[in-house]
């Protein structure tokens, strides 16, 4: 069922003081920049599926199979069907997983169903932040967004301002029908009134960990890999 | 740190790259019913041009209002400069104005380099005199890119006036940096004396390199600058190296005319040709817009610039 109707509250536990050393790593992670960034600085190193020092996964290959399938029923129970619905990821890891949930919805319905990616760089606010960057890849179908089921996909959600980013790039599009959300993992720790319709795994997390999603198409393997805060 | 576009000569083949990519998500932007993204609300890019210009002047009006950006229009005539007002005292003041980008025009070949000393935003040469123009060099790249795929290996041929031509040095610069081979063909006479560390080879005579090219790009014969007897008669000139359908058809399947414009017709390029199926003059002009915009974003939207020469 829809995992996600309470968590984004729940997810987030700032400053877990019983324990030590996690002050520590947010002492430590503090000097990393700022802390919206830390999923994008993730993003851009080139690093393969192995976990790090400190890193453990929290979801291996098969958790994330049986959630995307999961999430795929979901997607079509609630649409009726794939007629109207677009899927739309944010590069790049949402983009990967845009296109796994078209493909478990096609073997599911037997008809394909629309896909595509959006590009939200340029609608940003942390833009001023940080160095000029690349934009990332926007496919939409010819037809476009109007009167369509937008189902946008991402990875993580944490602070929420990415997909107001991507609301934003919507409007300038056209009109959906609906817009709905789809992530692998929320972690918590929103910064913006943003929930997410479709749940992967609800990651309770601290600040000062960080989350890397790594999928076979961008990073060798599949898994969801935790660092910093210590159990 | 503050940077600028002043010279193609100043981009890493990374740079170019990352322009021509940038430019190429842009493109879509064209294409949609809202035609303008948020990116540079906020900023203000000043249009400093001391030169005529209509489609360069235009292009950087819409691509910096397609990014949100506020934009000032300043030209030579009917301003402070037609009193006397020096280029420092006018960047002074525009410096005062808090400009974030300044887009300069200029018939004085360097007068760019000039100006990034006096401002703090970034400057981007628009065409300063015989010297550079590298917007234009790169929608060149950006418009054979779009045609042909990538240019390593690709052959292009500039061919008229490369003396007085801004867009010949900057296109051979960029062309080279990006993998092209380039080959100037121009009467001796419209060819600079110090060519020797140009990254290019020179012919005078067209017909013998037709056949083996993929670009043809024809420059204008800029009549304004003809102060000498460059060639004997513009029928003659029109004849030995003009572009007409006969030339088109010795050339060789699937490569393309550019033109940066404005075109004399007729005399360096033939009617037919500029219309014809290979022409891609009405998409240069297009293309122009989205790779302003991009050169714009990458120097803008950051907390510093992702291109350009330091200065």
């Amino acid at each position: 069922m829809n995992g996600a109707r309470n968590q984004a509250h729940d997810g987030a536990r700032p400053g877990r003081n019983d324990l030590g050393d996690v002050d520590e790593d947010a002492r430590r992670d503090a000097h990393a920049g700022d802390r919206h960034d830390a999923r994008d600085d993730d993003r851009q190193v080139a690093r393969n599926g192995d976990p790090l020092d400190g890193e453990r996964a929290v979801l291996e290959a098969p958790d994330i199979n049986r959630a995307l399938t999961r999430i795929a029923h979901e997607i079509l129970e609630r649409a009726k069907g794939p007629e109207k619905l677009l899927l739309l990821g944010i590069p790049t890891r949402g983009t990967v997983l845009a296109r796994r949930l078209a493909d478990r919805i096609e073997q599911v319905e037997g008809r394909p169903v629309a896909f595509g990616s959006l590009d939200v760089t340029m609608y940003r606010d942390d833009l001023r932040l940080r160095p000029a960057r690349a934009l990332g890849r926007t496919d939409l179908p010819e037809d476009g967004v109007d009167g369509r089921i937008v189902v946008l996909v991402d990875d993580v959600l944490y602070s929420g301002r990415t997909v107001r980013a991507a609301l934003d790039a919507l409007n300038d599009l056209g009109r959906p029908t609906a817009v709905r959300l789809a992530v692998l993992v929320d972690r918590g720790h929103r910064e913006l009134p943003i929930r997410a319709d479709y749940v992967g795994k609800n990651l309770p997390t601290s600040r000062a960990e960080t989350v890397r999603v790594c999928l076979s198409e961008t990073d060798q393997r599949d898994a969801v890999l935790l660092r910093g805060g210590q159990r | 740190m503050k940077r600028h576009l002043l010279s193609t000569a100043d981009l890493s083949r990374e740079d170019a790259l990352l322009i021509l990519d940038t430019a190429e998500q842009l493109a879509q932007v064209s294409g949609r019913s809202i035609k303008k993204l948020p990116t540079l609300r906020g900023r203000t890019v000043v249009n400093l041009f001391f030169e005529d210009s209509t489609r360069t002047r235009i292009s950087f009006e819409a691509a910096a209002k397609r990014l949100s950006a506020d934009v000032i229009n300043f030209s030579a005539k009917g301003s402070s400069v037609s009193k006397g007002e020096s280029l420092k005292d006018t960047a002074l003041t525009l410096q005062a104005m808090g400009a974030d980008a300044v887009v300069i025009r200029h018939g004085a070949s360097g007068a760019p380099h000039r100006l990034a000393a006096w401002v703090d935003g970034s400057v981007v040469n628009a065409g300063d005199g015989t010297h550079e123009h590298p917007t234009q060099a790169l929608l060149d790249a950006f418009t054979m890119r779009r045609r042909l795929g990538e240019l390593d290996g690709r052959r292009v041929t500039i061919v008229g006036d490369v003396l007085h031509s801004r867009v010949a040095r900057s296109n051979v610069h960029l062309l080279h940096t990006l993998g092209a081979e380039v080959t100037l063909v121009a009467p001796p006479t419209l060819l600079p004396v110090a060519m020797d560390d140009w990254p290019c080879e020179v012919s005078y005579d067209f017909d013998a390199v037709l056949p083996k090219t993929d670009v043809v790009m024809m420059l204008r014969v800029q009549h304004e600058r003809m102060n000498a007897s460059y060639f004997p008669s513009a029928r003659e000139y029109s004849r030995r190296y003009g572009l007409d359908p006969e030339r088109m058809g010795r050339m060789p399947d699937g490569a393309i005319v550019m033109h940066p414009g404005p075109m004399n017709r007729g005399m360096e390029i033939a009617a037919e040709v500029a219309d014809g199926e290979r022409s891609t003059i009405v998409e240069q002009v297009t293309n122009g817009v989205t790779v302003r915009m991009a050169v714009l974003y990458l120097l803008l939207s950051g907390s510093e610039p992702a291109i350009g020469g330091n200065q």
